[in-house]
């Protein structure tokens, strides 16, 4: 693997994250359980799909293949999205949707933190202006952790067993991988180990103070590294392709 | 071709100030700091815009009221370029903005040093209906990303606060 390649890959990381997350999280418009909420979770997809278009269009520059953002994100095969697993699953319920909100949003703090300091100009200013935005993910997601955990006894028990069924991809959010080691090297890309402990104690200070129980899971999902995803990706990836793939290069 | 001898500069960013944010239209671009700088080449004009939030919805059509804008003045040759660095920051915005935003009905943001970040809630906001200090937030994410919806509770209305970015 090249610097190049790495770099590339990296990227794509980077933005297949917000890409997918984000669609996922815009199932929400005209679906909130209050209409303030409806506005937030769209809100929130609004502010990764713009992510996505800024890391992707790096991604095809550097790819150097005169390929638009758009060409990434709509031409591409399942087997070359690396988005974490997580950010691919269905929406769920509303407890579902905080729960995954706030294990994302707070490791991309911890994150985008890291990534402002890049030696790669690029990364880091969007890295910084990322952060800006996550930080009332962070908070949106916490704050309804607050409300969920102690509210009824319905509300509880859907977020810890939300919490339950999520635990295993966050693993996968520290894996270090070919294009991490070389990337790492020149101080490009963050070492994600050096991010494990904060955030698991930040998590589970949000989890201890909105009781719900740390789930205790037997192994972590693995696979975005390599292109390999859950049954989930193939469904997106056919709604949201479809009509670049029918109508190629189709504008309006 | 750009005539640099009618337009330097300066009086390109004049010609540039009546273009209005198209969600707040009581301020303009530049004051909003999402303008940032205007190079003259010598064969095209490079304005450099900066998103106030990386998905704003409004940056195509505020790329569209520069080139159209730029176009009736008789500059055909317009680049528009968007960075992202420095990133956008509420900072930017000065007294006289803020003014106006009151005065649209937008609560103006407080400066990013008076932020505690992990209670993005915890400082007043002003009412800009009736300007009672007794206001409670209802929402992080108002009508649009770079608003919070706040209601008042003197006057009972809700209204828009400007987040601190
Ligand atoms: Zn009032």
């Amino acid at each position: 693997m090249t610097k190049q390649q790495a770099l590339y890959k990296y990227l794509l990381r980077l933005g297949d994250n917000p890409l997918i997350l984000g669609h996922r999280l815009s199932e929400w418009c005209s679906r909130g359980p209050i209409l303030e909420e409806d506005l937030a979770l769209t809100n929130i997809a609004l502010d990764n799909i713009g992510r996505a278009q800024a890391f992707l269009k790096y991604a095809a520059e550097v790819e150097g293949l005169g390929k638009t953002a758009d060409d990434l994100a709509y031409k591409r095969d399942e087997r070359s999205f690396y988005n974490n697993l997580i950010a691919e699953l269905p929406i769920g319920d509303f407890a579902y949707t905080i729960a995954r909100q706030l294990l994302i949003a707070v490791f991309e703090q911890l994150q985008f933190t890291d990534l402002s300091k890049s030696s790669n100009e690029t990364i880091a200013g969007i890295a910084a202006k990322s952060l800006k935005e996550v930080r009332y993910h962070v908070a949106h997601a916490r704050d309804w952790c607050y409300r969920l955990g102690k509210g009824t006894e319905e509300s509880h028990n859907r977020l810890q067993r939300a919490f339950n069924e999520l635990w295993m991809y966050t693993g996968e959010l520290f894996e270090m991988y070919d294009e991490d080691v070389i990337l790492v090297f020149d101080g490009v890309a963050g070492d994600l180990n050096t991010l494990k402990i904060q955030y698991y104690d930040a998590v589970q200070k949000i989890l201890n103070d909105s009781n719900i129980q740390i789930p205790v899971v037997d192994y972590m999902q693995t696979g975005s590294r390599k292109g390999i995803h859950t049954e989930y990706l193939g469904h997106i990836l056919a709604e949201m392709q479809y009509l670049q793939r029918a109508y190629p290069d189709a504008t309006w | 071709m750009v005539n640099t001898q009618l337009h330097t500069r300066d009086s390109i960013l004049q010609i540039l100030s009546v273009i209005c944010d198209p969600e707040i239209p009581v301020v303009s671009i530049q004051e909003m700091g999402i303008l940032r700088d205007v190079i003259v080449h010598d064969n095209v004009c490079e304005i450099i815009i900066t998103p106030t939030y990386t998905g704003c919805p409004a940056m195509g059509i505020i790329e569209a009221d520069i080139q159209s804008t730029l176009h009736h003045a008789g500059i055909d040759e317009v680049k528009v370029t968007t960075v992202y660095t420095p990133a956008w920051t509420t900072d930017w915005m000065t007294e006289s903005t803020k003014e106006k935003l009151q005065k649209f009905g937008i609560a103006a943001p407080v400066h990013s040093h008076c932020m505690d970040w992990s209670k993005p809630e915890q400082h007043a906001v002003i009412c800009p209906l009736c300007h009672a200090e007794d206001t409670q937030i209802i929402s992080h994410f108002g009508s649009t990303a770079c608003k919070a919806l706040y209601k008042c509770n003197v006057c009972k209305e809700p209204f828009d606060y400007f987040k601190c970015h």
